[in-house]
Formats: structure tokens, C-alpha cells, sequence
């Protein structure tokens, strides 16, 4: 693949992230990857409603008692808006619009940091209340399915940022528009898997 | 051409085996690594029937014997009988679908090393203070509690190695996808190419689970968590659940490869087109879908109830449906066919009767009420082996003895390779058959030792003989090899002189872009086609000569590997060592090091020009 192929707005294809054999490859093989971390958090998921609330004899930490709804909205709604933005970015490069991607793509990164900011205060507040990772079974069920959900933010914020730098001078080309495609699926997949989280989680935690 | 005839010192060798991602070189990593793993677990298992050999026996003491029979299923399935199938996967299914290599070569090489360092890993525990004593299936209930580090080296080197397993899963299904030859539609690609296909799926959704269940078994014995203590409100009925989730289908994922090999070798020495091909393409797809229903049959006597032992119990009979079709149509693939008695087709022949053996005694315990009898008894140790030894590891060999003129242009000698199937084959049965009954009579199954006034001795001890013919007939296989490498007598292309499919096509040495110009498919069984219509080519051309493009090796897959081996070492120590934190933290920047010189620095592959494949200069650059 010849890097230095200039395109404009009018040459460059439709769909970028699919139209070279590797671009194409990097699609299918990121999709089955997401099929994958789908039976992953899913397992997680059963783990934890099988340790929801579940302690040592005489533990007082319920779901009802330590969930608080408005922090988790804030959450959600700065998670959700993010991938929105990732939608704009990705809409940017199908139209050939390197400067507009990137600047979507920091919001995106800002949103998501802001998540990940709430998300670590809201875990030192459990562990300043005594609710610890081995407190209890729920404890460790709580902690390691939702943190495993702030890794994969971890993670993410990385990945784009890592992008973002490493492509700021040179712009688009085919080689790494189905990176930046597969960084905002992954980005989409982490905000699914929080919409489950806030419905399994929490609503189904505060109403009991 | 091929680069395996320039001459190289053992330095350059060696670093273009750490670097490569060619598939086929990769094949020959996971033959030779799990050929090696074949051996130790056969060696533990050579112990385990010598300590049973009489009764009341002290060759090894009860912990050992724990020990023993942990690492000896542990290595058989995950470091030896997978292996080995991705093996003869990487080497014959990019040729058997017209790719020039496989859709991700780098992934390809990654996921060698990670199985490679986790098997490393998982059997440094026998000089590390001890392995894994709580039996393969590792449950919770025995493994929370057992002291040491063995279940610590289990549960870290399992998700390592698992890792790999899952990359490579997603390679093969990608390169299925995207990467066939003008012309090879689904339902014209190779029975082992559709096996290895559904494989990969089960892989993609089964492994997700065993990672998790691993994930938490490490939380729980390293960093303080409490999902299977009872008493901190955990439960180990969690473990069973995501353990079988994944083991289940992984017997699936054993013996679809070895069906798509035993498809292969029927068609090819009976000389006829596999009978019922769509039938056949059905019933692989039926199993792997009906191979996720069926996961707690394994836990029959756990107290899930009635209700649910019953729809696990039928959804389990439903699965010999598909494989009756299959078994039907391998015996009227050879019904009217040229039989060639090859040590391939030996091999497939013995497995029809052993593995319809495994099948009928896995019918009897998929009915619950009998199950609750059989249950932890020698009559389950008696099934699985008859369906692993006698359908997994008779596909292997028959697979090992079928391409190994593909993957080394030269072939294994068949005097010696019948040699060796009349003695693995006898002694197989020898010495499962009679398990049956030992079972039957009561004889538990992970018992160390049997009393004398038990009435098992006699059974025990023809089972044990028969294990030598057994380590006898492998002994015969490794002689064998020696030898063939030593001699190394060129065989050229289609050594079998029936080949069928593409791989057989393709000149040998196989050169290391595989092929000139892709080959265009114009039916199933596309060189047998081409072959009638005396094409000396053995192929038609989909394209003109033209650049190929190629990726560049790498060494940053064996450093990503490298570092999950050393931070393994850190969670392992985790609250005992000083040294245990940082090592971890160590470990994992090496690997997120390289995941990010990976991701800043383009990697373009580059060029072979046409003018060089002209004038046959391509194996230089």
C-alpha cells in the first residue's frame, strides 16, 4: 500500500475502513473480536447477579443502600455523549475532514476521561465506606465486572489518543482510516456494555 | 525458492523462527511444540498406569498422583491435541483455500507465543514447588483451598495460553472469510477447511468464558477476592458452570479438525468425492451449534434438578444425530470406492469403530438417571478416551502421517507408520476398553491406589500393558521421523498421487508466497477436476503474474508473549515476595510496550516483483 497517494474529499472512497484487503480483514476480524468480548462481560454478568448482595454473615452493604442514582446518570449521559461524538468523527473521515475527526475524536477522549474520573470516585467512595474488593462475594462481583468495564475505558482512551498523536502531521490514508473505524466499534462496544451495567447494575440494584 | 533450501546458520534459523509469520513455518512451531507436549503428557501417563499396575502400589505417593493426573489432562488438551490441530490447520487450510497466507499473519505468530509461553509457564510448576493437584476441570470447591502454587500456575498459564487460542480462532475465521480464491465458495471448500471454520467459532465463543472463570480463580487465590469462598457469600457452582461452558465445547473443538482430517483421507484413498459433502457441511455446523446446549450434562449430579437434567439430557442425545450422518457418510464415501490402505487411511479406518464406541457410552450417560451411577466412576474415563484418544489423537496421527509431505516434501515411511497404528491401536484398546468394566465395578476414577480384596487388579493390570503397546508405538513414530528427516528424500507434488484439493496443487517446496497466481476454483475437489482434464498445471489461473505483496516478520510478538510470562510471575507471588508487584507491573509494560511499537510504527509488508517471480529469483530478498 502506497502511503503517499494523495486524495481529496471527491477521490477518497466511500468507505475507507473496508477498501483495501487489510482494511477489510481488520473489520471482520474486529466485529468477531467484539463477538467474543460479548460472551466475556456476559459471563461476568451472570457472576454477578449470582453474588448480588451476598456476604459474609451479617453484612450490611445492600445494592438499595449503596447505589446512588444521580452519579451514575452523570456517567451515563457523559458515556452516551461520547459515543455520539465518535459517530461525528467517524462521519468526518468518510467525508475526507482530517482536522474535524480529530477534533471529535479529543472530545471523545475528554468525555470519556470525565467518565473514568467519576468511575474512580465512585469506587474510593465504596472503599472508604468499608465496601472493599474482599469484603465479600458481592463486593469482588461488583468491583471486578464493573471495573472491567473501566479498564476497557482505560484502555480505550489510550488507543485513540495513541492515534490521534500518531497520525496528527500526515493526515488520512487507507492504512490507518480502519484503525481509527475499529477504535471508535471499540468505543461503541464500551458504551453498550455500560448500558447494561447502568440497567443490571444499578436500576435493577436501587429498585431491588 | 524456498527459503528452507538456502543454506542458514543455526543463529539466522533460529531468529526466523522467533520472527516469522509465515503460516507454514508456524505450523512447524506448533508440530514440533506440541509434539513435545504430547510426550511429557504421555509420560504422565505412563506414570499414572504404572502407580495402578497392582493394587495397594506405592511408585508414587497420593499427592504426586494428584499432581500427575492434573498435568496429564491439562498438557493432552490444551498444550498437546490443540496444538497440534492448529498445526495442520495453518498448514493446510490458507493452500486448501487459495490464500497466499493467512488474514493476519502478525496475530497468526502472537498467538503461537502466547500458547508457547503459557504451556512454559504451566510446567514450570513441577520445579516451582509443585503443580496443579484438583484435576483438569481445576473445581473450585478443591482448588479455593489447595495448598501451594500449583492451581496458581494452572490459572495463569491457562489464560496465557487461552489468549493465543483465542487469536488464532480469529484468524482462521477471518482468513475463511475473506481470504478464498475466486471461485471456492462455501460450498465448495474442503471438509477440513468447514471443520476448522466451525472450530474457530466455538473457540471465538467458548474461551471468552474460561478466561473469565480463570480470571476469577486468579482474583480469588492471589488478590483477596471471594467469589467461591461460602463463607464470604460465594459459590463454587460459579466455577462448574463457566468451566463446562467453555469445556464442552471445546471436546467440539478437538474433534470437528479431526473429522475435517478423517474427511479428507477417506475421499482421498477411497478415490471417490466425500459422500453427502452438504450433508456433511450441515452436520459440522449442527454439532458446533448443538455443542453450546449441552454443558451440564457434566454436572448431572450437582442438584440442578430434574427440569433441568432433562433438557440437558435430550439436547445431549440430539448431538448423535449429526455425528450418525457423518459416520454414515464416511462409510459410503469408501462403499464402492479404490480403497488404498495407506497408514492415513489405516488410521481413519481404526476410528470409525473406536469412536462409535466413545459415541454409544456417551449416549448412556447423557441419560441422567444412569448417569448418577456412572458418574466419577472408570466407565467415564473408559467414554472420554475412547472419544479423544480414539477420534482426536487417531486424527492426529492420521493427519501427522498425511501432511507431512506437505509441510516437509518428504514422507514418513509407511512400513514403520503401519507399525505404529497396529500397535497404538491394539494397545488403545487394551487398555480403555477394559475400563468399561472397571467402572462398572465401582473402581472411582482419580484414586491413587485400590485395595487387593477389591477384585480390580486383574482388569488394572491388562489396562496398564496395554498403555506400553501404546508408548510402544509412539516410540516406533518418533524412530520414524528421525530417520524420514534424516534421509530426506524429495517427494514432490501430490505425493499421494490422489490428492483432491488445492494444497495437493501447489509445487513442492512450497514456495513462501504459496502461490504465483491465484488459482481460480472451478468445483469442489478442484485439482481432482484438473487433474481429469489433464491440466499438468493442476491449476487455472484467476490472475496474470503480478507484484505480491507480503508481510514483514516480526519479533514483537514473542515480546508481547514474553511479557504476560513475566508478569505471570509477578501475580503469582502476589503477597508473598517484595519483588511480586513490580515484577507484574513489569511484565505488563513490556507487553503494552509492544503493543504500542506495534501500533505507532507502520508496517507495510512489501513486494515481491512480478520480474523476480519470472525468472524464479522470489525466495531472495
Amino acid at each position: 500500500m502506497d502511503l503517499n497517494t494523495k486524495y481529496t474529499p471527491h477521490s477518497w472512497p466511500d468507505h475507507p475502513e473496508s477498501a483495501t484487503l487489510e482494511g477489510k480483514n481488520k473489520f471482520l476480524g474486529f466485529w468477531l473480536f467484539l463477538g467474543g468480548e460479548t460472551v466475556l462481560f456476559a459471563s461476568l454478568f451472570a457472576t454477578y447477579l449470582a453474588l448480588k448482595n451476598r456476604g459474609p454473615s451479617g453484612m450490611e452493604f445492600t445494592t438499595q443502600e449503596l447505589f446512588e442514582l444521580p452519579l451514575v446518570f452523570i456517567m451515563t449521559m457523559l458515556l452516551l455523549t461520547s459515543s455520539l461524538t465518535s459517530v461525528y468523527a467517524m462521519y468526518h473521515m468518510k467525508n475526507y475532514n482530517f482536522k474535524a475527526m480529530q477534533a471529535w475524536l479529543a472530545v471523545t477522549v475528554l468525555l470519556g476521561a470525565a467518565f473514568l474520573g467519576f468511575e474512580i470516585y465512585e469506587f474510593y467512595h465504596y472503599v472508604h465506606l468499608g465496601f472493599t474488593y474482599d469484603q465479600s462475594a458481592f463486593s469482588s462481583a461488583f468491583f471486578t465486572l464493573v471495573g472491567t468495564h473501566g479498564l476497557h475505558v482505560l484502555i480505550g482512551l489510550g488507543w485513540i489518543t495513541l492515534l490521534m498523536l500518531r497520525n496528527t502531521k500526515r493526515g488520512f490514508n487507507l492504512y490507518n482510516a480502519p484503525k481509527f473505524y475499529v477504535a471508535s466499534l471499540y468505543w461503541h462496544f464500551i458504551d453498550v456494555v455500560w448500558v447494561f451495567i447502568f440497567t443490571v447494575v444499578y436500576l435493577m440494584g436501587v429498585i431491588g | 525458492m524456498s527459503s528452507i533450501a538456502q543454506k542458514k546458520g543455526f543463529g539466522a534459523t533460529l531468529w526466523d523462527y522467533l520472527t516469522t509469520v509465515d503460516h507454514k513455518k508456524i505450523a512447524i512451531l506448533y508440530l514440533i511444540t506440541g509434539g513435545f507436549f504430547f510426550i511429557v503428557g504421555g509420560i504422565e501417563a505412563m506414570l499414572i498406569r504404572i502407580q495402578l499396575l497392582k493394587p495397594d502400589n506405592d511408585f508414587v505417593a497420593a499427592g504426586l498422583y494428584n499432581e500427575i493426573i492434573t498435568m496429564h489432562g491439562t498438557t493432552m488438551i490444551f498444550l498437546a491435541a490443540m496444538p497440534l490441530l492448529f498445526g495442520f490447520m495453518n498448514a493446510a487450510v490458507p493452500l486448501q483455500i487459495g490464500a497466499r497466507d493467512v488474514a493476519f499473519p502478525f496475530l497468526n505468530s502472537l498467538g503461537f507465543w502466547m500458547f508457547f509461553f503459557g504451556g512454559i509457564f504451566l510446567n514450570l510448576s513441577w520445579f516451582l514447588g509443585g503443580a496443579p493437584d484438583a484435576g483438569w476441570t481445576s473445581y473450585a470447591s478443591l482448588a479455593i483451598s489447595s495448598p501451594g502454587h500449583g492451581i496458581d500456575f494452572y490459572a495463569l498459564g491457562l489464560q496465557i495460553s487461552g489468549g493465543g487460542t483465542l487469536i488464532a480462532g480469529i484468524n482462521f475465521l477471518v482468513t475463511i472469510i475473506n481470504m478464498r480464491a475466486p471461485g471456492m465458495t462455501y460450498m465448495r471448500m474442503p471438509l477440513f477447511t468447514w471443520t476448522t471454520f466451525v472450530a474457530s467459532a466455538l473457540i471465538l465463543f467458548a474461551f471468552p468464558p474460561l478466561t473469565v472463570g480463570l480470571f476469577l480463580m486468579i482474583f480469588d487465590r492471589m488478590f483477596g477476592a471471594n467469589f467461591f469462598d461460602h463463607t464470604m457469600g460465594g459459590n463454587t457452582i460459579i466455577w462448574e458452570h463457566l468451566f463446562w461452558i467453555f469445556g464442552h465445547p471445546e471436546v467440539y473443538i478437538l474433534i470437528l479438525p479431526a473429522f475435517g482430517i478423517f474427511s479428507e483421507i477417506f475421499s482421498t484413498f477411497s478415490r471417490k468425492r466425500l459422500f453427502g459433502y452438504s450433508a456433511m457441511v450441515f452436520a459440522t455446523v449442527l454439532i458446533g451449534f448443538l455443542g453450546f446446549m449441552v454443558w451440564a450434562h457434566h454436572m448431572f449430579t450437582t442438584g440442578m434438578g430434574a427440569t433441568a437434567n432433562a433438557i440437558f439430557a435430550v439436547a445431549t442425545m440430539a448431538i448423535a444425530v449429526p455425528t450418525g450422518v457423518k459416520i454414515f457418510n464416511w462409510l459410503l464415501t469408501m462403499w464402492g470406492g479404490s480403497i488404498k490402505f495407506t497408514t492415513p487411511m489405516l488410521y481413519a479406518v481404526g476410528f470409525i469403530p473406536s469412536f462409535v464406541a466413545g459415541g454409544v457410552t456417551g449416549v448412556m450417560q447423557a441419560s441422567a438417571p444412569l448417569d448418577y451411577q456412572l458418574h466419577d466412576s472408570y466407565f467415564i474415563v473408559a467414554h472420554f478416551h475412547y472419544v479423544i484418544v480414539g477420534g482426536v489423537v487417531l486424527g492426529l496421527l492420521a493427519g501427522l502421517h498425511y501432511y507431512w509431505p506437505l509441510m516437509f516434501n518428504t514422507m514418513l515411511n509407511e512400513a514403520m507408520g503401519k507399525i505404529t497404528f497396529w500397535l497404538f491401536f491394539l494397545g488403545f484398546h487394551l487398555t480403555f476398553f477394559i475400563q468399561h468394566f472397571l467402572g462398572l465395578l465401582g473402581m472411582p476414577r482419580r484414586v491413587f491406589t485400590y485395595g487387593e480384596d477389591q477384585g480390580w487388579d486383574l482388569f488394572n493390570a491388562i489396562s496398564s500393558y496395554g498403555a506400553i503397546f501404546m508408548a510402544a508405538g509412539v516410540i516406533v513414530l518418533v524412530v520414524n521421523i528421525v530417520m524420514t528427516i534424516a534421509k530426506n528424500v524429495p517427494v514432490g507434488r501430490d505425493p499421494w498421487g490422489d490428492g483432491r484439493t488445492l494444497e495437493w496443487a501447489i509445487p513442492q517446496p512450497v514456495p513462501f508466497y504459496n502461490f504465483k497466481q491465484i488459482p481460480l476454483v472451478r468445483g469442489l475437489d478442484t485439482y481432482w477436476i484438473e487433474k481429469q482434464e489433464g491440466n499438468v498445471e493442476g491449476m487455472t489461473y484467476a490472475e496474470p503474474i503480478g507484484d505480491i505483496h507480503m508481510p514483514n516478520n516480526s519479533i514483537i510478538p514473542f515480546i508481547m508473549s514474553l511479557g504476560l510470562f513475566v508478569g505471570a510471575f509477578g501475580a503469582l507471588y502476589n503477597g508473598e515476595q517484595p519483588w511480586a508487584i513490580p515484577v507484574l507491573g513489569l511484565g505488563l509494560i513490556i507487553t503494552f510496550a509492544a503493543m504500542a511499537t506495534r501500533s505507532l510504527k507502520d508496517d507495510l509488508g512489501y513486494h515481491i516483483h512480478k520480474e523476480d517471480l519470472l525468472n524464479e529469483k522470489g525466495g531472495k530478498h
